[in-house]
């Protein structure tokens, strides 16, 4: 039963990443920046979730909650500013701009979190782990659907608002459209530039929710330097449901399970263990093979996707 | 481009340059380093008060300060320059091999398995055969398998070889879990099957590298393959037209690759580190895809910026360890410096113009 609760508290970690990078390859950047973006957001959030409780006496648990979110979202976003600014504005190589994007990403959170002398984040996190108040009494149900802290919530709405407003509205449409064909988009009347930075703009910041999550949720506030290693995952989680974010809702779970599986699986070597932890990547493989093979045109990778748009050069 | 209004024209415009001098070009770089430096160094004064000329003489005490430091240092730039040198090809076929981590990584397991099995029950000559051999078919193994899926289905090789990287990862840390039964997780250098020593630890990896540079430049420079790899990077549909066998190619410029990478792989455990770990390549492999971004994918020029980039990790660690910072101050300058010159490259490709001086050119 726990390691069913702890896939979904750990598979939505991947989920909100894998959602972010979603909306942001459907604009046709391969935003290889991602790991570096959840460092930050974890940061962030971490900050200002310090600064609230150190500053003021009596702590109201829902701002505890609220604005590291807040503050999470909006740093994320700004590394997301700078990469749009990189690749649309300065029309330079996204693949590059994204590894460097990771790198600074990485230095970044290492260094507010140095600057953070007294960590207050165990604390902090029973306000984001806390779950339903009735769930206890509702036995395995309850345990399963309803015992989770705010961000399980969170991670399943965001992406369930991503599907629909991908799927079913304008915008969505238009959002598409710039990722599968830029030059037509643009001659119909989308300002591709706009698209872009927005996408990639609340991408990054719904990532960088994801790198707050494993800090506060899964890790129950214990700053650990990897949440990288969840960013290359989110990545991985995005082609493995197939730029889908509903069904992302299953598959990080699934992912979820994987990454946890080898600390509950008792009786095999510590080798084998590492042979396990390979699992999501091969599967990954896989499907990234089996896509491009079956060549569906609804499972595609966006046509325009890691492809600069310049007007001039039609 | 927004600013513009329908009968206006727009205030500011972009034109694209094509005859941009090479003596202007690199000037356009030349300072877009300097300024990135300034910066840093105001950056670092800011965050840490760290006065510019600490600063400045703490990058070039870490990069110069003594003759080990400069054997590292060269050192380092060679494995780096060998990495960069491999996924070159790829990159100029426009092939984005993101995998060089894990064909590195593999290619050193490759060498640290022949020297864990077999070192001490062969002779020396041809232990290293063999680790020569084994780490370059490892890395084209792991290079040729995405570049097949590419040319046959047109998988998509950026995200492929990405996760190549992780599943490399993974084997090295399985077989170092079968190797050391001690619990400490860290397999002991086997310094005494490790390739000969010229000098010191470091100098046969450099002469390596150098005869490695000038032949994948005149590979790519002179060859009739370099010349269809540039061919299928301008465009497939023209290279298909004129006859050349694009899978072919693809499949052909991935092993070669690939081999490079097993090189790099085989130098770095084999000529330095004498061991493995998961972190021995150290995202290498994501750098050197920069190196080679910004040299142009042309070798010779990739010397260059490779020894920048490796300068300034050195310094920046410098910097760090005389500051008692920690890392993060490392990370943080040398991706400012990247993005600028990343950035710079705009200002060479593209020509701002207002809309004064725009109209005078009519």
């Amino acid at each position: 039963m726990t390691f069913i609760t702890q896939s979904i508290r750990i598979g939505m970690s991947f989920l909100l990443g894998s959602t972010g990078e979603t909306i942001t390859e459907k604009s046709g950047h391969l935003n290889l920046g991602i790991p570096g973006i959840m460092c930050v957001g974890a940061a962030v959030g971490c900050l200002a979730e310090n600064i609230y409780l150190s500053s003021v006496s009596v702590i109201s648990p829902f701002l505890a909650v609220l604005l590291p979110i807040i503050a999470s979202f909006i740093g994320s976003a700004l590394m997301g500013v700078l990469y749009s600014f990189l690749t649309v504005t300065l029309r330079a190589n996204q693949n590059v701009t994204g590894l460097a994007l990771t790198t600074l990403g990485i230095g970044i959170s290492k260094y507010i979190i140095d600057q953070i002398l007294d960590m207050k984040f165990s604390q902090a996190s029973k306000y984001f782990t806390s779950g339903f108040p009735f769930a206890d009494k509702l036995g395995g149900f309850g345990e399963i659907f309803l015992s989770y802290g705010v961000f399980v919530y969170l991670a399943i709405a965001i992406a369930l608002i991503t599907s629909f407003v991908l799927n079913k509205t304008r915008i969505g449409l238009h959002l598409r459209a710039v990722g599968e064909n830029p030059a037509t988009a643009d001659a119909a009347g989308v300002n591709v530039t706009l698209y872009r930075y927005l996408a990639t703009m609340i991408g990054s910041g719904i990532a960088g929710l994801g790198g707050l999550s494993y800090i506060m949720d899964n890790l129950n506030g214990n700053w650990e330097y990897t949440v990288d290693a969840i960013g290359w995952l989110s990545i991985a989680l995005v082609i493995f449901t197939l730029w889908k974010p509903n069904l992302a809702i299953f598959g990080s779970i699934i992912f979820g399970a994987c990454y946890i599986a080898s600390s509950y699986i008792s009786g095999i070597s510590f080798a084998q263990k590492e042979i396990l932890k390979m699992f999501p990547y091969v599967v990954t493989i896989i499907v990234l093979v089996v896509i491009s093979m079956r060549k569906k045109r609804e499972h595609q990778p966006p046509a325009a996707l890691g492809l600069p748009y310049f007007r001039e050069e039609r | 481009m927004k600013t513009a209004t329908h009968h206006r024209e727009p205030l500011v415009h972009i034109v694209k340059r094509t005859d941009i001098s090479t003596k202007k070009a690199v000037l356009i770089r030349a300072i877009a380093v300097i300024v990135s430096l300034l910066f840093s160094a105001l950056l670092v004064f800011v965050l840490k008060g760290i006065n510019p000329i600490q600063f400045f003489t703490a990058l070039f005490e870490g990069a110069f300060g003594t003759s080990r430091r400069i054997w590292i240092l060269l050192q380092k730039t060679a494995v780096l320059l060998c990495i960069s040198l491999a996924v070159t090809p790829a990159f100029k076929m426009r092939f984005w091999n993101t995998g060089a981590e894990g064909q590195v990584l593999v290619g050193g397991l490759a060498t640290c398995a022949c020297m864990y099995y077999l070192g001490g029950a062969l002779p020396l000559p041809l232990l290293y055969l063999l680790m020569i051999v084994s780490s370059i078919v490892a890395g084209i193994i792991w290079a040729v398998i995405p570049a097949i899926f590419k040319a046959k289905w047109n998988t998509n090789e950026t995200l492929f070889t990405l996760m190549m990287n992780y599943v490399a990862t993974f084997l090295v840390s399985f077989f170092i879990n079968t190797w050391v039964t001690s619990g400490s997780g860290t397999l002991a250098p086997m310094s005494q099957y490790g390739l000969p020593r010229i000098l010191n630890n470091w100098l046969l990896n450099i002469i390596i590298v150098a005869v490695l540079t000038v032949a994948v430049y005149i590979y790519l420079r002179f060859s009739k393959q370099g010349y269809e790899i540039s061919v299928v990077g301008e465009s497939e549909n023209t290279a298909r037209y004129i006859g050349i066998n694009v899978k072919k190619v693809i499949i052909r410029t991935l092993i070669v690759s690939g081999a490079l990478c097993g090189v790099a792989g085989l130098i770095l455990v084999g000529g330095t580190n004498h061991t493995i770990a998961t972190d021995t390549v150290g995202g290498q492999g994501f750098t050197a895809i920069m190196v080679s971004w910004l040299g142009k994918f042309n070798p010779l020029f990739m010397v260059l910026t490779s020894f920048l980039v490796i300068f300034l990790e050195v310094g920046a660690n410098q910097i760090s360890n005389a500051f008692k910072m920690n890392s993060s101050i490392s990370d943080i300058i040398t991706a400012v410096i990247l993005f600028f010159i990343i950035g710079c490259e705009f200002f060479i490709n593209y020509k701002i113009m207002f809309r004064k001086a725009a109209k005078e050119d009519k």
